[in-house]
């Protein structure tokens, strides 16, 4: 029989624990056939975080390492410094990336780390309950903005790749969204560029994917994927913020 | 038999180099030694003292609070440690930089302008050898040789005009 | 062999090159930054990897992440920078990943101030981090133990795959010394459970400290706990002066205890009967030692930097059988030969008591 669809190799076979509808498991897949596209799940090493990805380490086939909260850039960086022809990349949450560890992102991209970061964005802290993200969006309610996100009070959403795109050290930030096909089918390539990168030694790469969380929201996962594309998108807008490859969003509209 | 010396003055005279010198000669002699830093937030200009211990036994405390040899470069130094020195102790003074007098009479007081000594004699910044130098020539608590060995351990030899002025600020010293 | 002069902490970081250390990670504090100047100097000429972190927790992590990748790696920091890789060091211990993190302690707490101390003992050998974690503590009193112990540290870190620190102080880390380098033999232990890169043909390598069945982390417990037994029946190391027939016997570690070394040194000068008992390694405590130290002993006095912290492991090695009594000063004191001397003659005319 002719086999039309299988597990990327660089997937374990153990089940995910994720929400119906959320949309870590297509972002697993696409890290995961990245990996056996390029051949080199025996060279690579991923770091997860605290978050809803924190089992991730049973989930990819290669070696795996799970990190403190907001730290995985750091252990990362050790990684990488200690095996400089291997692969390394983390995958992290909101909350991981650009509020507990936004420290450990910022310096691993000012450093220029050969690493790769794929950064899940879903606006919200997904496995205490939902609770305010550094990403969650205003007036946008979640368990302790009960009342929406007022920004007097909690501040403003960080736009994480617009912000390491100014940094010298990185290589490549791009925002990009898993709602349709066609956004899967960039996501993935966006992703397959951020290790391209680690392999020449281009230096440090995050790709921020916009993801939903029905549970937290309160949607269904069809309605959630609408708010990704009304609500999400408008805010993080997707696209290429730095290439050093080629010229950047920015560039070519200018 | 332990000699603890304790050299002490402003941040820039050289108190922790003259340290260095005096265990590197003790350790040129076969001697156990130490050497203790006092530190602090300052980078220029602050008090700093310095903690010599040259024995013939297993160092304990490398902290020199009751020195048997104070060398004071500066006034507030020797306000600071001169009732600390043992009763028969010796102490060693630039007059240039410091202007306070000994009253006690139970330790043996030498006093030099050492700080001008080295302006006349082309040593800008040798009042600390020059100091050591008289502290070699009324105690042999080290020999000459021994401390020529020591400052070629801490000058490097791509500097030798500095190895001559050390050895040159220690003879002015010895002959004073 | 020859011997040369160094700091403390420039000996340190010359004996963890030698042992064989790849990388170190590390943030500036005083009294310990001569540590990651000398590293960064010497460290990339040996082959290895200096990297100033962006903090002290970053630090610490990349030191998760190197020994992770299976190297011999190293951090060093003094007392509030240890406090900010409490975390870090707990995963470590979760994650049985082996380590070297030096600690040359000054006064707090908070920022307190920077002159040395003692003042975290109980931090090292209790509770260096969340969690039923433990950490070999390794007390050097010499710049030449310095030395030594750091080598110790890294093969016994391997060894159990528990982090081991060195708690020097800053007096340790700050004077000179000479020292000597025995020629040390490399690393000899296997790393199977390295999270190099599995190269297709072995199963994924997982270093993680999580597990959310309690019946699965209990045992995963109770399993390192059984190492730290290990550890305590075999990896004690003390030392001993003059306590074969003492009957005042002096309990000090790291920097104090050379202080006491002086005290007992006089107090055997005017008759009486001192000795000094020195744990190396503060925790393994050598309860076993410290009780052949004190066989001939009617009182013990502890000195210590802090205002007393080790007292308390004297006190339970001895289950009370013996009076133990505390000296210490703080804050970066550093206590006189002559104020210890004072409290051994003190407890020497009431020893009958």
């Amino acid at each position: 029989m002719a086999v039309v669809f299988e597990k990327p190799h660089a997937l374990t076979d153990v089940d995910l624990h994720y929400c119906p509808g959320c949309t870590h498991g297509i972002i697993h897949r696409l890290v995961a056939e990245v990996i056996d596209e390029m051949g080199i799940e025996g060279d690579t090493i991923g770091v997860c975080p605290v978050g809803c990805s924190v089992m991730a380490y049973d989930y990819f086939n290669c070696d795996m390492i799970e990190a403190a909260h907001g730290r995985a850039p750091a252990v990362a960086t050790g990684v990488k410094r200690s095996l400089p022809e291997k692969f390394v990349f983390t995958y992290q949450g909101d909350g991981d990336v650009a509020a507990i560890g936004t420290a450990e992102t910022v310096h691993a991209a000012s450093r220029g780390e050969n690493i790769v970061i794929v950064f899940v964005n879903n606006t919200t802290y997904g496995m205490t309950g939902g609770q305010m993200a550094p990403t969650t969006l205003p007036k946008q309610v979640t368990q302790t903005t009960p009342f929406g996100r007022d920004t007097a009070v909690n501040g403003f959403p960080i736009r994480v790749v617009e912000m390491l795109a100014t940094l010298s050290g990185t290589a490549l930030a791009a925002r990009v969204a898993v709602d349709t096909v066609p956004h899967v089918k960039e996501a993935k390539k966006m992703i397959r560029k951020a290790f391209e990168n680690q392999k020449n030694k281009t230096g440090f790469s995050v790709v921020e994917v916009l993801s939903t969380c029905p549970t937290n929201w309160g949607l269904s996962p069809v309605d959630s994927l609408t708010r990704l594309q009304e609500e999400m998108i408008p805010y993080y807008p997707l696209g290429i913020y730095k290439d050093v490859n080629v010229r950047t969003v920015r560039e070519v509209n200018a | 038999m332990t000699d603890n010396i304790l050299i002490a003055g402003f941040g820039g005279q050289g108190i922790l180099f003259a340290g260095k010198i005096l265990v590197y000669a003790g350790m040129a002699s076969g001697k156990e030694v130490s050497w203790l830093p006092s530190y602090g937030p300052e980078m220029r200009g602050g008090t700093c003292n310095c903690s010599v211990v040259i024995s013939d036994e297993p160092i304990g405390s490398p902290l020199v609070i009751t020195p048997d040899v104070l060398i004071a470069l500066n006034t507030p130094s020797l306000e600071k440690f001169i009732n600390n020195v043992k009763p028969g102790g010796v102490v060693l003074i630039d007059t240039t930089m410091c202007d306070a007098k000994v009253t006690r009479e139970d330790v043996k007081v030498f006093a030099l302008p050492a700080t001008e000594m080295a302006d006349t004699n082309d040593l800008k910044g040798g009042a600390n050898i020059i100091l050591l130098g008289k502290l070699l020539g009324e105690t042999k608590i080290l020999t000459e040789e021994a401390f020529a060995k020591a400052v070629e351990k801490v000058v490097p030899i791509s500097k030798p005009k500095l190895r001559e002025n050390d050895m040159r600020a220690l003879t002015l010293g010895m002959q004073y | 062999m020859e011997k040369m002069l160094m700091k403390g902490n420039e000996a340190l970081a010359e004996a963890a090159i030698r042992a064989g250390c790849k990388c170190f990670f590390g943030y500036p504090i005083t009294p310990q930054t001569e540590v990651a100047a000398y590293l960064s100097r010497q460290l990339p000429k040996n082959g290895g990897v200096f990297l100033q972190a962006e903090s002290e927790v970053a630090a610490i992590n990349m030191v998760y992440g190197a020994a992770a990748a299976g190297v011999r790696t190293m951090t060093s920091s003094s007392s509030p920078g240890i406090s900010l890789k409490a975390e870090g060091i707990s995963y470590l211990c979760g994650a049985d990943l082996p380590c070297v993190i030096i600690n040359v302690q000054r006064g707090g707490p908070g920022l307190g101030g920077i002159q040395p101390s003692q003042a975290d003992y109980w931090q090292a050998t209790k509770a260096l981090g969340h969690g039923d974690s433990r950490v070999f503590v390794y007390a050097p009193n010499s710049v030449q133990e310095m030395v030594n112990l750091v080598v110790i540290a890294f093969d016994k870190a391997d060894e159990y795959r528990v982090p081991a620190m060195i708690l020097a102080d800053g007096l340790l880390g700050q004077m000179m010394e000479p020292v000597s380098f025995p020629e040390i033999s490399a690393n000899k232990t296997e790393k199977p459970w390295a999270t190099d890169g599995h190269g297709n043909n072995r199963p994924h390598n997982i270093a993680n400290s999580l597990y959310l069945k309690p019946d699965v982390l209990e045992n995963s417990i109770w399993e390192r706990d059984s190492r730290y037994k290990q550890m305590e029946m075999t990896e004690t190391m003390a030392d001993y002066y003059c306590c074969d027939d003492a009957e005042i016997v002096v309990a000090a570690y790291g920097a104090s205890s050379r202080i006491c070394k002086s005290a007992v040194k006089a107090a055997r000068d005017q008759g009486i009967k001192a000795g000094l008992f020195r744990p190396v390694t503060l925790f393994p405590f050598p309860k076993n030692e410290l009780k052949t130290a004190c066989r001939n002993a009617k009182k013990v006095l502890t000195v210590e930097m802090s205002t007393g912290q080790m007292v308390e492991d004297v006190k339970l090695a001895l289950e009370c059988k013996i009076p133990v009594e505390f000296y210490g000063r703080t804050g970066g004191i550093i206590p006189t030969p002559d104020e210890v001397l004072a409290e051994i003659k003190k407890l020497n005319e009431n020893k009958g008591e």
